[in-house]
């Protein structure tokens, strides 16, 4: 395995490679190697969520020997720094100079919205480890995307249906004012059967929360749901408690706020926070227990949810170029073949929708100690919710 | 045919023969790098009109750019695309934003001209991130481009290059005539002594405001060409840092002279392409290079060619 | 709204008041007595804060770690000043502009080369909980301090211009530079002290603010042009005008968001009001400057004769 920069490709480099794979072509042999690009978040408050991603992807190909489906795999890193321009920029030179074979990566759901046209109009596949925003599940589904994380609304429709089992009467949500923070509470409010009392959408990337928390404590909820991904997260969180608001009002989270990245900067105020996820570390299959023993092994800290996602990535292109057997030339037989591709996912059963997302489980979770000194997610044995789809499918007319 | 002339034809029949040469090389992607030289060129020509014969120093030239790219971009994204329509309002958003503008800001001077022109695009920023209808902060992307007559796309590459490097020839081409006839006459001495301008009894505030909104206009217009290029937008277009980065390039081409904004736009792009694919760190090169330009070299690429091909010659 | 509700609020407003207040005290003071356009003054403070956070986590005491940032950038500051930017006092301001927006590039780099792109600081641990200041209403101790060390700055600052020789100087070169030089003061050393001064004052807003934001590489940017708001609205060179004028745009900023947004969810869908509230908050600001531009744009403490 290789994660290199791009490299530009010299003018008679080019004209040989062309003769090349014009003749490759024609006999339609494997490919000699495949190249994936990867763009993500790998800078900035919110770079462990990127991070991990990167790290669990490299994991799982550098433990298959440096190949997915059998070919060497050569996979071109570059960091989008949290701006959409900056990810189009990278999208366009992985696709039209570097010719890659997939596009991955993009953490936050409105750079990748940015950046996608690149790929899918161009016929490379994007596989989303993280951001998969409503439209592209109903009316803007697009053969050329798949998304091998959840549907954004899947862990708020789960935290709503857990508000509901526990009796909470009144909510106030706070989400980021972006595709994927419009999701988060749409797919809360669609279980929950309570009262909102509030429903405040903050600057995307926003780090006080100094007026936020000024009117939730003005509207004294019962709960308090909120879905702040990365180092926003952590800054509200921090914030909250600062300001003594964790004595009068329950903090109910999605996973993307409880998970390792928050918990080592907020430290004990974590303790015993409930949230909603797919995936835990303490999932008993086998291909976890693998996972998340190698990839304590490797970076020498416990892999988060976005980890698992990177690594499922990983598995899936791998099982798909598998299917082809390396045959990388044909497009279209390529993303049929991932509608279908069986591979061992770390979070137990997984299958594609009719939409190119994923059915599956969603658990609660808690905050608990790990036996260390330190904290770590523990999952109740029962989903809250079972194979479970989202709301938009119905709205996609997927062409063959 | 004097050496000006001769190197402005060979350098437009470069540019003419770029798609081509590019695609036989199989390097079509760099047509994309010379695409956005040709509209920043556009954007930083307009500065240099506004600075380096205007002697109006702005810090909020990219609120122009931006308004014309936002002009476009909710046109294409309420299914309006016919090419005519996207210029007529540019033309005419712009000119009226640049008109108000203008008319307030002049009326202050030096360094208090320079504040409100950063006050004004910071407030058009702010504006645009509060229309969430048409993506806010989270900027808005677009599936379909500008159509021109003829049923030309502007979605094609080619197509694109060819239509950005005629609005830049005819962009250059206005700026020479203008630089050459009685206003610009007019503008050059008020930028040089605007008290004695006004002691002659020169009108300086319509002056003014005439350069200022055409160089808003022209830059609007590299606003719109670049929604076209990009296909997406956001108010980032508008911050002033996109103001200070027009300005880098109007002085590392050359304030004042007829090619700076190409010659900057290109220096700065090419750096940047460049530099990226050595170091993560080319800001900081790029900085030195700046600097150096700023301390040592005023007159930038443009003031370097001139004393290298016609010593004697002075504007 | 209740009482306490508009009282929290309004101690938001303070605390970012205050932290303006420093960034733009160093801003007008070179403005006005070297009459020079600092773009690189937010590098300064993106330095301070990383520099605090750095030796925090080096030594594990905040003291040292704020101690250390205010005099490492302070002698970074004088050192750009006397290397650098004294060349840049006789240029005209496009050049200023220009100079320093280069330094804002080499800088953002700089530091991220030195220290990586952000680096974490939280505040000391005794500092992290709330305080009840009256019955009923918590705030947060951390910021209760930043407004308090704003106060005490101030203070200092007052003391400093009004009643030392120093402070004479400084006034004398803000209000006629040419007269101050025939008089046979040292400008040279007059400049690099303040813009030291500057550099200081910047450091301790970053690492005060550093906890509540994030230190990250590019983070003087944007509050850079809130400073220049600021000392255009109090009167360029005037440290009287710094305080007023950052406290107004504080106030304005932080009840302006909260109100506006509350106001737009009656008429407009929670998602829309939550984006126009904030930008027409910010867009009112800019508007003050404009107005303070064209009305009166010596600012509301003049200070050039």
């Amino acid at each position: 395995m290789t994660a290199s920069k791009r490299r530009p490709v010299s003018t008679l480099g080019k004209a040989v490679l062309g003769i090349a794979f014009a003749g490759l072509a024609v006999a339609a042999l494997a490919a000699d190697k495949v190249k994936i690009g990867f763009v993500s978040t790998l800078s900035g408050p919110s770079s462990a969520l990127g991070v991990d991603i990167r790290d669990a992807f490299l994991l799982y190909v550098k433990m298959n020997g440096g190949k997915l489906g059998g070919l060497p795999a050569e996979v071109l890193v570059s960091d989008d720094q949290f701006k959409p321009d900056v990810a189009r920029q990278l999208f366009e030179r992985n696709v039209k100079r570097d010719h890659v074979d997939f596009m991955t990566g993009v953490v936050f759901s409105n750079i990748m919205l940015a950046a996608l046209p690149e790929a899918i109009d161009n016929k490379v596949i994007y596989v989303s480890p993280n951001a998969a925003p409503s439209p592209m599940a109903g009316k803007d589904c697009n053969p050329w995307f798949f998304a091998v994380s959840w549907p954004n609304d899947a862990y708020h429709e789960a935290a709503g249906e857990f508000a509901n089992q526990r009796g909470l009467k009144s909510v106030y949500l706070v989400a980021p004012n972006y595709q994927a923070g419009k999701d988060s509470l749409a797919g809360f409010k669609r279980t929950f059967k309570g009262q909102v009392v509030g429903e405040n959408y903050t600057k995307l990337g926003q780090l006080d929360y100094a007026a936020e928390l000024a009117e939730i404590r003005a509207a004294k909820p019962q709960v308090l749901y909120i879905f702040l991904p990365g180092g926003m997260g952590i800054n509200f969180i921090k914030q909250f408690v600062a300001a003594g608001l964790g004595k009068e009002t329950m903090l109910l989270l999605p996973g993307f706020s409880a998970d390792q990245d928050v918990i080592g900067p907020v430290g004990p105020a974590m303790a015993g926070l409930f949230n909603t996820a797919h995936w835990s570390p303490d999932f008993t299959n086998a291909a976890n227990q693998k996972f998340v023993a190698e990839f304590r092994k490797e970076y020498k800290r416990t892999p988060t949810l976005y980890a698992s996602q990177g690594y499922d990535d990983a598995q899936l292109i791998d099982a798909t170029i598998r299917a082809t057997k390396g045959n990388l030339a044909d497009k279209d037989a390529l993303r049929r073949a991932m509608r279908t591709a069986k591979f061992d996912s770390v979070r137990g059963p997984f299958k594609f929708n009719t939409n190119q997302y994923p059915i599956q489980n969603y658990y609660v979770r808690t905050v608990g100690s790990d036996g260390h000194g330190g904290l770590i997610n523990k999952s109740f044995n029962d989903p809250i919710l079972r194979d479970h789809g989202d709301a938009y499918v119905q709205a996609c007319k997927m062409p063959k | 045919m004097n050496a000006a002339r001769l190197a402005a034809f060979a350098a437009l029949l470069a540019a003419l023969a770029l798609p081509p040469v590019l695609q036989a090389a199989g390097a079509d992607f760099y047509l994309g790098t010379a695409s956005r030289i040709l509209v920043y060129a556009v954007a930083a020509t307009s500065l240099n009109l506004l600075l380096g014969y205007g002697g109006m120093i702005s810090l909020g030239h990219a609120a122009f750019f931006g308004l014309g790219a936002y002009a476009t971009a909710i046109l294409l994204s309420e299914g309006v695309q016919s090419g005519l329509v996207h210029l007529l309002v540019v033309i005419v958003a712009v000119g009226v934003a640049s008109l108000v503008i203008g008319a307030i800001s002049l009326r202050t001077r030096g360094v208090y001209f320079i504040m409100i022109t950063l006050a004004f695009s910071q407030m058009l920023f702010y504006l645009v991130n509060s229309v969430k209808g048409y993506g806010g902060d989270e900027g808005l992307t677009l599936r379909v481009r500008s159509l021109l007559p003829g049923g030309l796309d502007l979605r094609d590459g080619n197509t694109f290059y060819y239509c950005a490097l005629v609005v830049l020839a005819l962009e250059l081409f206005l700026l020479h005539r203008f630089v050459h006839s009685r206003f610009g006459r007019v503008v050059r001495a008020l930028r040089d002594d605007e008290v004695r301008a006004e002691a002659l009894g020169l009108p300086v505030f319509a002056s003014k405001l005439v350069v200022f909104v055409a160089a808003g206009i022209l830059c609007g217009l590299a606003g719109a060409l670049s929604v076209n290029l990009q296909g997406y937008v956001s108010p980032n277009l508008l911050h002033w840092t996109q103001s200070g980065t027009l300005l880098v390039m109007v002085i590392l081409g050359g304030v004042g002279t007829l090619w700076g904004g190409l010659l900057g736009a290109a220096a700065l792009l090419l750096m940047q392409e460049l530099l990226s694919a050595q170091t993560e760190y080319f800001e900081f090169w790029i900085g030195w290079v700046l600097l150096g330009v700023v301390l040592f070299a005023r007159h930038g690429l443009a003031g370097m060619l001139r004393s290298l091909f016609a010593p004697k010659v002075r504007s | 709204m209740s009482g306490l509700f508009v009282l929290e609020q309004a101690l938001n407003g303070l605390q970012l008041g205050f932290m303006l207040f420093l960034l733009a005290a160093g801003l007008t003071l070179v403005f006005g007595v070297m009459d020079m356009i600092n773009m690189a003054h937010g590098s300064l403070y993106m330095i301070g804060a990383f520099v605090a956070a750095w030796l925090v986590g080096l030594t594990g005491s905040f003291i040292i770690g704020v101690a250390g940032a205010i005099a490492l950038t302070a002698l970074f500051g004088i050192l750009l000043e006397t290397s650098i930017l004294r060349t840049l006092y006789a240029r005209d301001h496009l050049s200023q502009v220009l100079a320093t927006f280069a330094l804002i590039l080499i800088l953002n780099d700089g530091v991220k080369m030195i220290f990586g792109n952000d680096l974490p600081l939280s505040a000391p641990q005794a500092l992290e909980g709330p305080i009840e200041i009256i019955p009923g209403l918590m705030y947060s101790a951390w910021r209760l301090l930043i407004i308090a060390v704003g106060v005490v700055v101030a203070v200092l600052l007052y003391l400093l211009v009004q009643k030392t020789r120093m402070g004479a100087l400084v006034r004398a070169g803000a209000s006629n530079r040419e007269m101050c030089t025939a008089m046979g003061v040292d400008v040279g050393r007059l400049f690099t002290l303040v813009f030291g001064l500057g550099a200081a004052l910047c450091a301790v807003a970053g690492s005060l603010l550093a906890p509540l934001l994030a230190v990250q590489v590019g983070m003087g940017e944007n509050i850079l042009i809130l400073a220049f708001v600021v000392i255009v609205i109090g009167g360029i060179g005037s440290i009287r005008g710094a305080l007023v004028g950052a406290m107004l745009v504080g106030i304005v900023d932080t009840m302006g968001r909260t109100l506006l947004q509350q106001l737009l969810r009656e008429a407009l869908p929670p998602q829309w009001a939550s984006a126009a509230g904030p930008a027409l908050a910010s867009m009112s600001v800019y508007l003050l400057m404009a107005v303070m531009l064209v009305a009166r744009p010596q600012g509301l403490f003049p200070v050039r004769t």
